[in-house]
């Protein structure tokens, strides 16, 4: 019986098992950024310990960064931070992509961008939305900081193997719906802790025809669906994108490195704990209502009404989330007039996402009385979309047109709702509290569907306003 | 390195009310703009502890003074559910907790409290309901959680919790803070590492 390529990881990154029953894993990739390193490496120098493979960490600063002016925070803390994993990284030998690399960015952008996440790898990084690079067939998750101490001191950590689930996703999206509203969808049907002890593997032909970027939106979400990693099978697409990056093999290399990447694929006759068929034709622009990622509904539908459900915890969920959303039960989500849009993130903060958003942004107006700022993941990324004149779209749509970082997705830097802002946001989370103010509302969607939010300055069906066919 | 094993832990208990209580809920972002972990209990479940508005003390148990003295949590569904950071359990572990008795925990904060030695135990909604009626009546009433047994006991209240073999096996004999097993298998990392082509 054949295998899948968690397996085929799992089985040889593992270094033996740990006398509680865990398997101690090898962890060929890590990358820190500064809000969860500064503690392992005090962790580090207090037991006295060495990084064990420097060279397998990779270090960059996304979280703390101010988008408006990169290099002065002007919070004295954030500053310490920055000081701090620039030192760690010097005292330890670990590469940091620094402001002044012209590399720094989004950690999850950073790493496919430079070549760092390849096929059949593991990749840990203290942040749960690792699971992106799962879009590269490596097996990554997020971890806690003592596990990041445990991967500095010796490049492994415990862990407890997972189930595997397939989720087989045919056809072809309809115009105006993409990669986030697939993944918004997923976690819709399987709940927000659906995943809980799985891995998944995201499969079937809409996968296969979906560039590296869209599979890693949905990678991303991985974790807000309650997996702790997702990943999609390596192929051509995959091989591609790496080819030529910085740290992708070279020569002779690079061939065998393609053999092999090949060969951590699912096999055929590989056997899942659980499968999962969707069809993508059946998916509307999706946002979300609701204070959990699992609430989201489409376009079209109404804000869902804890009258219709006989369900005690339901309606309790309901009542909860729309008394702190403050949005209208029973009435549709469209319409509903927004303060804030937000376009950025590590799942839609891509070239790709502003390639796309500035098709249909060109000519249009940010609508009177809306803050919208565009906040590219990565300097590279910055680079490139101004070299396209993409930011220039963006301004003179009426977007502020940023510097890299994480910016508003969790508002630890100066971009912050204000009081009870509702912001439509290409981001991934919309926990309470999440953009910075702790009675700030987020609704979640795709860069597509915030740029329509932000011209009619109101949640919108973007294939209305930008004419979609 | 070497670490005490944990059999049980007990005390006073405080009941927060609710589900999918996150992680953002337990340790709001703002607050993890620091570089150690020391000082973080002040700002356990800061932002549903004081009005965002007003800056006044909500109602929520924590601010009730007749809980202050609480080692134990309980709580409902999901509980530490949302980002990875550590700031939250370690925040919970800063303010004094123990241990926490919940219907169900999400899975990495549940992985990094065993790390730090905090017990999550599970059991039914019923079971808890009524831990949460007996504590909140009787704020003083010690709540033991018995590793050795997996139970919970709290005055006349006794029934059996659940954790997940490895991480009770972890705490009962003293290695949930897995680094010295993990830095004594050298060996077998370097020939691991040897074996990965990507790896140099
Ligand atoms: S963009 Fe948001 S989700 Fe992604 S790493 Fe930054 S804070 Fe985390």
């Amino acid at each position: 019986m054949g295998k899948t390529l968690y397996q085929k990881v799992w089985d040889a990154h593992t270094v033996g098992t740990l006398s509680d029953g865990r398997t101690q894993l090898f962890i060929g990739t890590h990358l820190i950024h500064e809000v969860t390193s500064p503690q392992a490496f005090g962790m580090l120098r207090e037991l006295g310990l060495k990084v064990k493979y420097p060279k397998r960490t990779f270090a960059t600063i996304d979280h703390i960064v101010p988008t408006e002016n990169q290099d002065q925070p002007a919070d004295p803390l954030a500053a310490e931070m920055i000081d701090a994993i620039r030192s760690n990284c010097d005292d330890f030998d670990v590469t940091y992509f620094d402001l002044k690399s012209g590399k720094q960015g989004i950690v999850h952008v950073v790493g496919p961008e430079q070549g760092i996440t390849q096929p059949g790898s593991t990749i840990a990084c203290g942040d749960s939305h690792t699971a992106t690079h799962g879009a590269f067939g490596a097996i990554a998750f997020g971890i806690g900081t003592t596990q990041v101490r445990d991967v500095l001191a010796t490049q492994t950590m415990a862990m407890e193997s997972l189930k595997v689930r397939r989720i087989e996703v045919t056809g072809k999206l309809r115009p105006g719906v993409y990669a986030k509203d697939l993944t918004l969808h997923i976690i819709r049907l399987l709940g927000a802790k659906g995943g809980i002890g799985y891995a998944y593997e995201y499969a079937g032909d809409t996968f296969d025809n979906f560039t590296m970027e869209e599979r890693m939106t949905v990678c991303n979400m991985a974790i807000e669906g309650g997996a702790r990693c997702g990943y999609v099978n390596p192929d051509e697409t995959t091989f591609e994108f790496l080819k030529g990056r910085p740290y992708s093999p070279t020569g002779a290399a690079w061939d065998e490195a393609i053999a092999r990447w090949k060969s951590f694929a699912s096999d055929a006759d590989a056997e899942f704990d659980d499968i999962i068929k969707i069809n993508a034709e059946d998916i509307e622009p999706t946002v979300t209502w609701g204070i959990s990622p699992d609430h989201g509904i489409s376009i079209s539908e109404d804000i869902p009404d804890s009258a219709t459900t006989e369900d005690v915890e339901e309606k309790a969920v309901i009542d909860e989330a729309l008394a702190y959303m403050e949005l209208p039960a029973g009435t549709p989500i469209k319409g509903i007039p927004i303060d804030v849009a937000f376009i950025g993130s590590c799942t839609n903060g891509r070239l790709s996402d502003f390639r796309e958003t500035a098709k249909f942004l060109k000519g249009k107006k940010v609508a009177a009385g809306i803050k919208a700022i565009a906040v590219p993941g990565s300097q590279i990324t910055a680079i490139q979309c101004e070299k396209e004149g993409i930011d220039k779209v963006f301004s003179e749509a009426g977007f502020e047109w940023r510097a890299a970082g994480c910016s508003m997705c969790l508002a630890m830097n100066p971009d912050k709702l204000i009081g009870n802002q509702i912001c439509a946001s290409s981001s991934n989370r919309n926990f309470k509290g999440r953009q910075g103010s702790p009675i700030g509302r987020t609704v979640l969607m795709s860069p597509v569907m915030v740029a329509a939010a932000a011209v009619e300055g109101k949640i919108a069906d973007a294939r209305e306003v930008f004419d979609v066919a | 390195m070497a670490i005490a094993p944990i059999t049980h832990v007990s005390g006073p208990a405080v009941p927060i009310p609710g589900a999918d209580i996150d992680t953002d809920r337990i340790i709001p972002a703002r607050f993890m703009k620091c570089v150690t972990f020391d000082g973080l209990g002040e700002y356990a479940f800061y932002d549903v502890r004081f009005d965002p508005v007003s800056g006044e003390k909500t109602d929520h148990p924590l601010n009730d003074e007749r809980f202050k003295d609480a080692t134990i949590l309980v709580a409902g569904i999901n509980f530490g559910c949302g980002s990875s950071r550590e700031h939250a359990p370690q925040s919970l572990a800063k303010y004094g907790f123990k241990g926490i008795v919940a219907e169900s925990f999400a899975e990495i904060f549940y992985g990094n409290s065993t790390t730090l030695g905090l017990p999550c135990v599970t059991s039914s909604k019923a079971n808890i309901d009524a831990l949460k009626e007996a504590t909140a009546a009787d704020p003083t009433l010690e709540v033991k959680i018995d590793l050795e047994a997996m139970t919970v006991t709290a005055g006349n209240l006794s029934f059996a919790v659940e954790m997940p073999a490895p991480a009770r096996h972890a705490l009962l004999s003293g290695k949930y803070d897995p680094i010295k097993e993990l830095l004594d298998n050298k060996d077998q990392i370097e020939a691991t590492a040897a074996s990965l082509a990507y790896v140099d």
